[in-house]
């Protein structure tokens, strides 16, 4: 039997609800896989895609997005806003030949920290059924990516 | 420039180190991020003791650390603390990072060598993100003195007595009439059995005449806008339809109204009011209000009776809504709760059977100036029962209901039981699932209640019917419980049944909640800041809650509550100002382009364009600091302080180890 690949997971959490659901889930002591790697931010519609296309270059094998619960955002409605660049993004992922299921939004309360546990966990489950991405690896055998682009611009000149 | 970074990680007892092998990261960061300025990684059994932060506070001055990063619990707990020791060894508070490798790490995974792995990923995403921290300074804003209570129950009633006797100005809004709230319905108050009216009533009295209080009744608030220190609330007074300057409560309008309602509300159905009312002779203030619903002259225009018998011309039938704002510094919700709808369990027989009642409709049975002048009686309105049987956790305890002990209804119920007795005699039944008595002289009460004769029956009471089986059951209620004492089916015949129906969140608690810009639980109860340590204020700076709001509690409870968050409010006042979080969006005009992408995002139109610039600006004192604008911005001349695409792209790297040295190969 061959190793079970762990996939490495980066989730933007909203610092009100899921960030809160993710400190729930912390004190009421639920389990759930380890693979994901959390950063928070003010609210979901902080995200920028570039940050899920940069953590997705960098080495993770999926991007998990959450935030409040349409209609409870925070800040009003700016998760409405996430979810149009959520929306956007999976077009723009499957331009570039990545299953767009390697982004996931999840909606979790404060209050779900169950949710976003069970979330977590169905989300590497599937991240793992569609194996590693290796998106940054091939660039990294180019060889230093700047230098590349330097010697280009050089040759532009 | 480079950073000199310290690093620190908590063992937070065995909560942490239980899991992750603490000393093992401590080494990792100190050896794998050394080229990106770890200079010093500790590890510490309580970081947030004195001890702890007194360690990063030497460090610090000694060996001049410019970033500091706590491994420890979510910076929702101790990031503050852990600012405020930067700042005391004179380093920027905004350049200390927590990393939580608690709610995050050792108490939601098992596995000791994934836990550490992860840890050190967080450590690792920490340390690449602090060194794009820059140094904020607080924002300061006066605070206005004033406040808004918001509920004019007894908690309602404490807060705005304490803050308006310390000397500062309370509007009191309330949505009914009349203060007073659940408590000027009841009759006795357990364990003590003093009467309820007789210890609020002066409360009551005491809000309605202050001078630093303005009571508003029979009005609700509408909007909500700015933030703590600075709330600008709008309140609609609602049509009374009587000019409270000329009314003097004389009472004659309510004697001459020929239209008879129903009260649902403070007589829980059981008994009537007029057109033209108030709620209870000891109304605060003791201006009527009119039904216009049921008025006749607003359904066919004839009858003005009351208009005719006023003797100071204070009915106004054309009066309408009025719309008023106040600014105000902080905010205390004490809304209450609705009690249980009965009908919901349709096997209890509530509405259908007439001699079931709700606990709320045998308070008002018992009131002495209830609508059976405090004889208890079945619904016929004279017989007097001879059995009664008391329906314990009605809608709590429940899974298909509440699933949560509504807490006041053991004691109320026994209270009910021992009126019963003392009143009428008759024989009383208590159906309970278990007794709970934890509060001072609770036990006792329990006790003199069982001595007094009381039945109690272990056991959830399965149906209430009237269909008799046997001779003795014919014309009776029969209660069917087990008695899981003994291992045995009962039916109890009973005259009349009392449902001790639960405390639920209020029906609109959570669109009021909105209106506040705070959250509710699970249950539907308001989510405290901390349910031990800061159990009276929200996760919203200025907003406290108070009471029945909070989660279901007796009145000594709601009344502790209520001073609890005056005291927070006080404190506040006299600080004079508040320092507000630095995270805030702002333009750069040398690279915005005008494409006022960004002017639409906001939501709370802190963005305008600037046409003569042809560039947008954003005003600090609006803006929330959300960062929806910053991810917008196709010029990227949008930074938001805090969360900086910098911090957030460092962070990634640092997550993902990209920030490590290439290992030679």
């Amino acid at each position: 039997m061959t190793e079970q690949f762990e996939p490495t997971i980066i989730g933007f959490t909203c610092n009100w609800c899921s960030y809160r659901a993710a400190d729930l889930a912390g004190t009421a002591r639920m389990k759930y896989a380890p693979n994901v790697r959390l950063i928070r931010l003010m609210c979901s519609g902080r995200l920028d895609p570039t940050f899920v296309l940069r953590a997705l270059s960098s080495g993770a094998d999926g991007v998990m997005i959450t935030g409040c619960h349409p209609g409870e955002c925070h800040y009003i409605e700016q998760n409405y806003k996430a979810l149009r660049r959520y929306l956007l993004l999976q077009r723009v992922l499957k331009g570039l030949g990545i299953e767009p299921e390697r982004v996931k939004l999840v909606w979790a309360s404060a209050a779900e920290g169950a949710r976003f546990a069970s979330e977590t966990t169905a989300f590497v489950e599937e991240i793992r059924k569609l194996g590693p991405l290796n998106w940054g690896k091939p660039v990294a055998e180019l060889g230093n990516l700047q230098e590349e682009i330097s010697k280009l611009e050089e040759v532009r000149a | 420039m480079s950073e000199r970074i310290g690093v620190y990680v908590c063992h937070c007892g065995t909560n942490i180190a239980g899991t992750v092998d603490v000393v093992d990261v401590a080494n990792w960061a100190a050896e794998k991020l050394k080229h990106q300025g770890v200079v010093i990684a500790r590890e510490y059994k309580f970081m947030c003791s004195s001890l702890g932060q007194e360690l990063i506070e030497k460090d610090i001055k000694e060996l001049g650390l410019t970033r500091v990063v706590v491994a420890a619990c979510s910076p929702h707990l101790h990031e503050k603390t852990f600012r405020t020791a930067a700042k005391n060894a004179g380093l920027n508070p905004y350049l200390v990072e927590l990393a939580s490798i608690r709610e995050q790490v050792s108490w939601v995974h098992t596995d000791k060598a994934v836990a550490t792995a992860k840890s050190k990923a967080v450590v690792s995403g920490a340390v690449s993100r602090v060194i794009e921290n820059v140094a904020l300074d607080e924002i300061k804003v006066p605070i206005n003195a004033n406040t808004l209570v918001v509920g004019g129950g007894i908690a309602g009633i404490q807060s705005a007595l304490e803050i308006a006797n310390a000397g500062f100005h309370v509007y009191l809004v309330e949505r009914e009439p009349s203060i007073g709230g659940h408590m000027a319905q009841f009759d006795k108050t357990f364990p003590t059995l003093d009467c309820s009216a007789c210890i609020l009533t002066p409360r009551m009295v005491e809000a309605g005449t202050h001078p630093n209080i303005t009571l508003m009744t029979y009005s609700e608030v509408v909007n909500v806008s700015g933030y703590i220190g600075n709330f600008n609330v709008t309140i609609k007074q609602k049509a009374r339809r009587v000019k409270t300057d000329l009314c003097t409560g004389c009472g004659i309008c309510q004697e001459k109204c020929p239209k008879k309602v129903i009260d649902n509300v403070y007589e829980a159905g059981l008994g009537y009011r007029k057109a033209v009312y108030t709620p209870f002779a000891q109304a605060v203030p003791n201006f009527p209000v009119m039904d216009v619903e049921n008025c006749i002259y607003f359904k066919n225009g004839k009858c003005k009776a009351c208009e005719k018998f006023c003797p100071t011309e204070a009915i106004d039938f054309t009066q309408q809504d009025e719309l008023m704002d106040v600014q105000v510094g902080n905010i205390i919700l004490a809304t209450g709760y609705d009690l249980f709808d009965a009908t919901r369990i349709p096997q209890y027989g509530y509405g259908k059977l007439p001699n079931v009642f709700t606990s709320l409709e045998f308070e008002r049975m018992c009131n002495a100036a209830g609508p059976t002048e405090g004889k208890i009686v079945l619904r016929d309105m004279k017989t007097a029962p001879k059995t009664v049987v008391v329906v314990h956790c009605v809608g709590s305890r429940d899974e298909n209901y509440n699933k949560y002990c509504s807490g006041i209804c053991c004691m109320q119920s026994l209270k009910f039981a021992h009126l019963v007795m003392e009143r009428t005699g008759a024989e009383v039944y208590n159906c309970y699932i278990d007794i709970r008595t934890p509060f001072k002289d609770y036990e006792e009460f329990y006790k003199r209640v069982l001595e007094e004769g009381g039945h109690f029956i272990r056991g959830k009471v399965a149906e209430i019917t009237d269909a008799a089986r046997l001779p003795e059951e014919e014309g009776k209620l029969i209660v069917q419980v087990e008695d899981t004492l003994i291992g045995k089916q009962r039916r109890i015949p009973a005259d009349m049944v009392i449902l001790a129906a639960g405390l639920e969140p209020r029906h609109d608690a959570k669109e009021v909640g909105k209106l506040f810009g705070i959250a509710c639980g699970t249950s539907g109860w308001y989510t405290e800041r901390h349910p031990k340590l800061d159990p009276v204020a929200t996760m919203t700076e200025g907003i406290y809650i108070v009471g029945c709001v909070q989660g279901p509690k007796d009145i000594p409870a709601s009344v502790a509550q209520g001073a609890a968050a005056s005291a927070r409010v006080l404190g506040k006042i006299f600080q004079k100002e508040v320092a507000l979080e630095p995270i805030k969006a702002s333009i750069n005009q040398e690279t915005c382009s005008g494409c006022r992408i960004c002017n639409g995002l906001c939501p709370f139109n802190a963005i305008a364009f600037i046409a003569d610039d042809m560039v947008s600006e954003i005003n600090p004192a609006l803006c929330q600091g959300c960062g929806t604008c910053v991810a917008a911005c196709p010029a990227g001349a949008i930074s938001g302080t805090g969360f900086s695409d910098g911090q957030i792209m460092a962070q990634i790297d640092g997550l993902l180890f990209r920030n490590l040295e290439p290992v030679e190969a």
